[in-house]
């Protein structure tokens, strides 16, 4: 239950700003993938191109091929609403949906989309989904409780449960510890490690030891100034990064030197 | 141990030195009372003049007090206490006025038998003429009224409450601020501005071109307050649309859910509280309103609860025809009451509107609990 993501030539661009240049990578299936850089320097951006979700932002489009298993997302008459639902996301700040509880959270990739779902099939679906996302031990006496009522990391860990209920293929995190304490995101990190069992893992985060942690190949991006397009500068497995670079500007980064 | 500790002073704090006393501002103000109503009686006392003078005496009196004790600075902050304080009073006179009128006028009318339940069917100038002579109770009721002015706010709302929330979403999620929209926030500004007497006539206009001239009924009356209730309606739920937070969209985009799902089921929920209660405030703005209803509506003084045929009363209307052509004219006394009860309820359902779109408010609100 995961597919591999072939990126070819891809450019991104909002509206005639060019964001993002010519990038060129293969994420592996059941891999943790970390895209690492400095602010600004389209991360972000190019997560956001993998599940179409960039076409929420007026203006944003892009060139070049994105293959989910060679299947290209921006085929003519591919429907960004399927590429979504195997392709999930996690944010930067947790969204909980504030009206719903937290079963209802859990379950909302399943009846948001209309579909019927007895409540035996409900019940198994919210348990596993929750223990896939180590929240279950926690919230299992208050699943009628608003959601919003849990702690920010646990909120962060009912988004990614919320995710892994629509059963996708691959999941993008968008810097998902970068507002929770450090206990929080050890919990966030370990359960990267074991969601890469099932899923592939696309992470964007700011903190190195976190790439150097949870991923097993690394990204770095980098921009060449204000109002240029960013770039992928460097890939490969995250041990030859973080030690031994190829590229200069990978080592001044990684070894704290700039950015 | 005991001399380590500094022994808690009788007297005076040093660091409350140069303070008012906490009795100053009440002492000020009993004596700017005396001092006003002593003013007052030289010219001739009256209690308006007398609130007036008092207020001038207590704050110029408070503020040199302080000033000379405790500085300028204290002294300035008196005075603006005084300022901000006597503002509010001053806007609050009038309410406090508007209520007291209307309680004391409207509460014997409201006590007459059968107020609320009859209408003005039969009730002629012979029955208020009997009523003022002999002292008897005064006949009839507002229940014509009270009925036309629900049913026709009811109707408005059904009309103004689906086109102005569809326009609302047009605008926040699909018009991406393109001339389209853009023009339509131009043109809902404008009719906010409409005077109401302008959207009864092109109701009334409207029906006349359409169905027939002469053409009058509850309806119209309903369309003429769309139209002035719709650009309320578009204004309040665009605001609240736009408070949603965009991640709950993206939220439920990310999980592949449809732009419209996401809109109906997670966008309209989080904003659902305040969206009803800008409904009710708009129902609450025209449900008062006179001269649209007028010359759409007409005024009758008999029951007619079909909306869609004949002439409709309702309670602004009722009020109007009540003050200005009284059923008895060598009599207005008996009218008069009438009008004023029917005022007293135009207020509270007024108010309980008002009450309820708080209570929906806190009904829809997203719950915090944990």
């Amino acid at each position: 239950m995961s597919k591999r993501i072939d990126v070819k030539d891809l450019n991104v661009y909002y509206g005639d700003f060019l964001a993002v240049e010519d990038v060129s990578i293969n994420i592996e299936a059941k891999s943790v993938t970390a895209f690492i850089g400095p602010s600004g320097c389209g991360k972000s951006t190019f997560l956001r191109t993998l599940n179409r979700m960039h076409e929420v932002i007026p203006g944003a489009r892009v060139e070049g091929e994105v293959l989910l298993d060679g299947d290209n997302l921006y085929g003519p008459g591919v429907d960004p609403v399927t590429v979504r639902s195997q392709i999930g996301m996690v944010f930067q700040r947790p969204n909980p949906f504030p009206t719903m509880s937290i079963r209802d959270n859990v379950l909302a990739g399943v009846k948001l989309n209309n579909k019927k779902i007895s409540k035996g099939e409900a019940d198994v679906l919210v348990e596993r989904s929750l223990k896939g996302a180590n929240l279950w031990n926690e919230v299992k006496d208050r699943l009628a409780k608003p959601g919003s009522g849990l702690s920010g990391g646990q909120q962060q860990r009912l988004c990614i449960a919320r995710a892994i209920a629509v059963e996708p293929q691959v999941i993008l995190m968008d810097e998902p510890c970068s507002a929770l304490d450090p206990i929080s995101t050890l919990a966030i990190e370990d359960l990267i490690n074991e969601l890469k069992d099932q899923y592939t893992v696309v992470i964007v985060t700011h903190n190195m030891q976190q790439a150097a942690r949870v991923s097993d190949k690394t990204a770095f991006f980098n921009i060449a100034g204000t109002g240029k397009p960013g770039k992928l500068i460097e890939y490969g497995d995250t041990h030859t990064i973080f030690s031994n670079p190829v590229q200069k500007a990978t080592e001044d980064y990684v070894s704290g030197r700039f950015g | 141990m005991t001399s380590t500790l500094t022994p808690v002073r009788s007297k005076r704090s040093a660091l409350t030195k140069g303070q008012l006393p906490k009795y100053a501002p009440y002492a000020v103000l009993a004596g700017a009372l005396i001092l006003g109503a002593a003013v007052l009686a030289l010219i001739g006392f009256n209690p308006f003049g007398w609130g007036l003078v008092s207020a001038i005496l207590f704050a110029v009196g408070l503020v040199s007090w302080s000033a000379a004790v405790e500085g300028s600075r204290k002294a300035k902050d008196k005075l603006a206490t005084c300022l901000v304080v006597g503002s509010f009073l001053v806007a609050l006179l009038p309410l406090v006025s508007v209520i007291w009128t209307v309680l004391v006028n409207g509460i014997p009318g409201l006590l007459d038998p059968g107020f609320l339940t009859t209408s003005m069917n039969g009730v002629t100038g012979a029955f208020d003429n009997k009523a003022v002579e002999s002292g008897g109770p005064v006949m009839g009721g507002i229940y014509h009224a009270l009925l036309g002015t629900v049913q026709i706010t009811l109707l408005a709302t059904v009309i103004s409450v689906p086109v102005g929330l569809l326009t609302a979403i047009y605008l926040v999620e699909y018009g991406h601020d393109g001339r389209l929209a853009k023009a339509i926030t131009f043109f809902v500004d404008v009719m906010t501005g409409i005077p109401s007497i302008v959207a009864g006539l092109f109701a009334a206009a409207f029906f006349f071109a359409v169905v027939g001239p002469g053409t009058k009924t509850g309806a119209v009356a309903a369309v003429a307050l769309s139209v002035l209730m719709i650009p309320v309606v578009v204004r309040s739920s665009e605001e609240m649309l736009k408070i949603v937070p965009n991640e709950l969209r993206e939220a439920a985009y990310a999980l592949g859910v449809r732009k419209w799902r996401t809109i109906l089921k997670v966008v309209i929920p989080t904003a659902i509280s305040g969206i009803a209660s800008g409904v009710t405030l708009a129902i609450a703005r025209v449900i008062g309103e006179t001269a649209p209803i007028l010359v759409t509506a007409g005024f009758a003084t008999s029951i007619n609860s079909n909306v869609f045929g004949g002439w409709m009363a309702s309670l602004p209307t009722f009020i109007y025809t009540q003050i200005l052509n009284p059923t008895s004219p060598s009599n207005p006394g008996p009218s008069s009451q009438r009008a004023w009860g029917a005022a007293l309820v135009l207020i509270i359902l007024v108010m309980v509107l008002n009450l309820v779109a708080r209570l929906i408010a806190r009904i829809f609100a997203p719950k915090k609990g944990r």
